[in-house]
């Protein structure tokens, strides 16, 4: 009644459904129909080598999967990765930010430099870092190695994991300068101003003021910086194809690599299914977060 | 706000320092560019060379380079456009008949991107492979425009917001029903916004790797993925894979730049402006 | 010839009810002003008028015909926002024409139109600018332009000078009185502010918590106020609120205590009800200063106003300060022990309800 009562007050009825369906049905076809053939594969033994040999093995592909070292190594190289690279991402973005919020010369070009990693395509930034730079012997790391009478690193032989993340931190501080920046702006000079005449200064007022008007921005970066690196998957692709062994095999790769590799439908939907429930949880909060903005 | 001289020097310092070390791998990529393939892996590495053409004309002169970039294009502005169309009605009716659903819907529809690629590779891998569509640009460009749709329909929902309800009023007192409304007043208002948002969605799907990597093999191979296959061992031309990443990258970096802005609005779902 | 009518309007918004049955009718040409405390539901009563807010129960009658149901533009009603409501995509021209446009009027006609409006405003150099490059005021005349290029039967007014500085208020608070008198248009205008209200209406309509609570010219507010709510609400400074007991009555006049020590007797009392506790209520300008004054007290505060002092005095009656306003410039400071007078004539008073049961002789008649 009440809702029937404000749409007409706000004008000649217009009929919202038509309107809405287009979106919200082809939205409800792109979560629903992929996902339940994903749990429904996911009970199957199903191989695209044998397509003939399809049986229904109800819970035992899960159960296999928990056994298979392979699924812990990848999942614990994930976390590693994702968790190493929010803790540097947000460091530095913060650190930038606060930087960037004064002036000084060239602020608005040096910015321009800082930001532009992001836009960067995956596979050019991976390749970029992985031959021009981090190549251990035309590289321009190894250059400066041996200039400095250091053994040059073989960053993806010795360092596999460390060498993804950071080329994904640098992808992705820049996401987080962006980001913090626009709200640290939205800090109100006069209440620094006010904190100063307080006897604040330096850190005592990073601190106690800026950290805190940007702990909400820094969980909006840390949430969707942690849905997109959960799914990393190019730059791995591109330098170590999840090597050597499996140390940079992170879920989605390890999916990949059943799936398209081994061919092997079920357990790659059993696969498909965990990574769907630690994205789940990670958007649980980044969506209670964001829904809250929706009222202010 | 006066700040003392030291701690200038030392935003100045830090600002430009990070610009540096943040920049140098895109300046040195393409620098690289321009040098002849034994140039480019030197040791040591040659600052000061001649710069030669030879690279960028044998991308550019590539009919497959062109084919790339092309699909890239077409499948970023086709999606692009797609999501506009379909999103811009359901933004509208949430932004000015609200329902007591519409939050709901608009977190629902927030949520369908919490979905990780990798969880329904499998299933979709099968029905791009039963429908003929692996290897289309019309398979790449309908996951394109839901992947983007989400976004798409936030981004114009917080645009239309941002109108006053009072203008929207005048125009009603001004005798404008809502089919006029939205063509006088709401589009020329929004412009921008509607500007941004295609931008933002191009951005994106200019640098999807997943899907173009899973979905293609050459047909409508977008630039991500052709970059892709200079990881193997015999495409270690690093000159050539300069000169192809600088075109790759370079338009959408200054598109880029251009949007910052709405870039966080878009990438925060409104939550940071 | 009436030119609206409104029978028992009422509004809710989800149960709750914010106008609660309002009715009384407004002549063509008439300038009424709505006027009440924020959340009196003077806005959403403008905006039901102008077909914004749809009617929950009663009739809305427009030159006699039932418009309840009729979309606003087909009203025949224009409206001028608090915010203005520019088209900020629009030139001047384009905003004061849209209307006009919308309803299918020629491009040589809508130009006389806008010209004839942009001249009575003065606006006709701003016609080619956008609204982002305009300042306060001449937005503000740009939003009755709007208004005048339609025609309207009713010209609705939301308080449209509320976003203006003080200067520009008074001026164009006197505009707007002469352009009514120049367009003979039937106005409504909201507004808090009773100053407005007391200097552009034709008849006050004052609200509160969605009833009216008095209907009627300017002065025959100020003069006979019904109630205490209207009592305090117009006029400025405040009237005086003192408690009074009263102590005998004897056909017309009452004997009123208003400390132990301090009497009052008052002629031509209607009638006080069997109430013992009254309130009487004074203006300012009805107290003076007098050092053998029945009250005494001590001053507080003093307002020097220039053309007027306000002094502020604690009387020992009731809990707020006495205050007087004193014609000119009287040298008293903070302190002070002074004796104050009541000029009875002029005095109003209240039963426990808040109703006005009696008042003074009567006010001279302006």
């Amino acid at each position: 009644m009440a809702k029937d009562t404000q749409s007409k007050a706000r004008g000649p009825a217009v009929r919202t459904g038509p309107l809405m369906a287009p979106a919200v049905s082809l939205l409800v076809l792109w979560m629903i129909v992929p996902l339940a053939m994903t749990i429904y594969f996911s009970t199957l033994r199903y191989s695209l080598l044998q397509p003939d040999a399809v049986s229904f093995v109800g819970i035992s592909n899960y159960i296999f999967f928990f056994q298979d070292p392979a699924l812990w190594t990848s999942i614990v190289n994930t976390l590693s990765l994702v968790g190493g690279v929010l803790v540097a991402s947000i460091a530095i973005g913060t650190l930038l930010a606060v930087v960037f919020y004064e002036t000084f010369p060239g602020a608005s070009i040096a910015r321009l430099l800082v930001v532009a990693p992001f836009f960067v395509m995956p596979t050019v930034a991976a390749l970029i870092w992985k031959n021009l730079l981090m190549h251990p012997v035309n590289g321009l790391f190894a250059f400066f190695a041996r200039s400095l009478g250091l053994p040059p690193v073989d960053w993806f032989s010795s360092l596999p994991l460390t060498s993804i993340g950071i080329i994904v931190t640098w992808q992705w501080a820049p996401f987080a300068t962006l980001i913090l920046l626009t709200a640290i702006q939205s800090l109100d000079r006069e209440q620094l101003e006010a904190a100063r005449m307080d006897g604040a200064r330096g850190l005592t007022l990073f601190y106690h003021i800026t950290l805190p008007h940007l702990a909400r921005a820094i969980g909006v970066v840390a949430m969707i910086e942690a849905i997109f690196l959960l799914s990393i998957f190019a730059e791995i692709l591109v330098t170590t194809n999840g090597g050597p062994g499996s140390a940079t095999t992170t879920l989605p790769y390890l999916i990949y690599k059943t799936a398209l590799l081994d061919f092997n439908v079920g357990m790659a939907s059993t696969g498909g299914i965990m990574a769907v429930v630690l994205a789940n949880i990670v958007g649980f909060f980044l969506i209670r977060t964001i829904s809250r903005n929706l009222d202010s | 706000m006066r700040k003392s001289l030291a701690v200038r020097i030392a935003n100045f310092v830090i600002g430009w320092s990070a610009a540096i070390v943040f920049f140098f791998p895109i300046f040195w990529m393409a620098l690289t560019a321009f040098k002849t393939e034994p140039a480019a892996i030197a040791t040591p590495p040659k600052l000061l060379f001649s710069p030669t053409m030879i690279n960028m004309r044998a991308v550019l002169d590539s009919a497959d380079y062109l084919h790339f970039f092309q699909n890239s294009l077409i499948i970023s502005c086709a999606a692009t456009l797609l999501a506009i169309i379909l999103g811009t009605p359901a933004a509208y009716a949430m932004a000015f008949f609200p329902g007591g659903r519409t939050k709901d819907v608009l977190v629902w529809m927030l949520s369908t991107k919490m979905m990780p690629a990798v969880g329904v590779l499998v299933p979709i891998y099968l029905i791009f492979r039963d429908a003929g569509l692996l290897d289309t640009h019309v398979g790449l460009i309908a996951i394109y425009t839901l992947m983007n749709l989400p976004i798409v329909v936030w981004l114009i929902y917080t645009f239309f917001k941002d109108i006053p309800k009072d203008l929207i009023e005048a125009a009603r007192m001004d005798g404008a029903r809502p089919l006029s409304q939205f063509f006088f007043l709401l589009l020329p208002l929004t412009a921008p916004g509607f500007a941004s948002t295609g931008l933002l969605s191009v951005i994106f799907i200019w640098n999807e790797a997943f899907w173009s990597i899973n979905l293609t093999v050459t047909n409508a191979t977008p630039l991500t993925a052709f970059i892709a296959s200079f990881s193997s061992p015999q495409g270690l031309f690093w000159a050539k894979l300069s000169a192809a990443s600088l075109l790759a990258i370079a338009p959408i970096m200054l598109l880029g730049w251009l949007t910052q802005k709405q870039l966080v609005r878009g990438l925060t779902f409104g939550a940071v402006k | 010839m009436v030119s609206l009518k409104l029978r028992d309007l009422r509004k809710s918004f989800g149960g709750f009810e914010v106008v609660k049955g309002v009715s009384f009718e407004v002549s063509e040409g008439e300038f009424v002003v709505f006027v009440g405390p924020s959340g009196c539901g003077k806005s959403t009563l403008l905006r039901m008028i102008a077909g914004l807010e749809e009617i929950t129960a009663g009739e809305l009658l427009l030159d006699g015909a039932r418009v309840n149901d009729v979309a606003p533009d087909r009203r025949g009603l224009a409206m001028v926002f608090q915010s203005y409501a520019l088209y900020p995509h629009m030139t001047v021209e384009q905003n004061m024409g849209f209307a006009l446009r919308l309803a299918g009027v020629g491009k040589s006609e809508r130009r006389r139109k806008v010209e004839q409006a942009a001249r009575i405003l003065q606006i006709e150099n701003l016609l080619n600018r956008k609204p982002a490059n305009l300042s306060g005021g001449q937005r503000q005349r740009v939003a009755i332009g709007r208004a005048i290029v339609r025609n309207p039967k009713v010209f609705l007014f939301d308080e449209p000078l509320s976003n203006l500085d003080a200067a520009l208020r008074v001026q164009m608070r006197m505009e707007l009185a002469a352009l009514h008198r120049e367009l003979k248009g039937t106005m409504i205008y909201v507004t808090h502010d009773q100053v407005e209200a007391m200097t552009m209406a034709d008849r006050i309509v004052v609200l509160r918590e969605g009833l009216v609570e008095q209907i009627g010219s300017p002065l025959s507010l100020y003069n006979e106020p019904v109630n205490l709510f209207v009592a305090g609400f117009i006029g400025s400074p405040k009237m005086n609120f003192l408690p009074a007991g009263l102590l005998s009555r004897d056909g017309g006049r009452v004997e009123l205590s208003l400390s132990p020590d301090v009497r009052l007797t008052i002629d031509d009392v209607a009638e006080t009800g069997s109430a013992q506790a009254l309130t009487l209520g004074v203006r300012p300008d009805m107290i003076h200063v007098a050092d053998h004054g029945p009250l005494r007290g001590q001053v507080l505060l003093v307002e020097r106003l220039g053309n007027e002092t306000l002094i502020h005095v604690d009387a020992g009656i009731g809990s707020e300060p006495v205050t007087v306003s004193h014609q000119g410039q009287y040298a008293v400071s903070a302190g002070e022990a002074v004796g104050l007078s009541i000029d009875t004539r002029r005095i109003h008073l209240f039963s426990p309800s808040g109703r006005r049961v009696a008042r003074g002789l009567q006010p001279t008649q302006v």
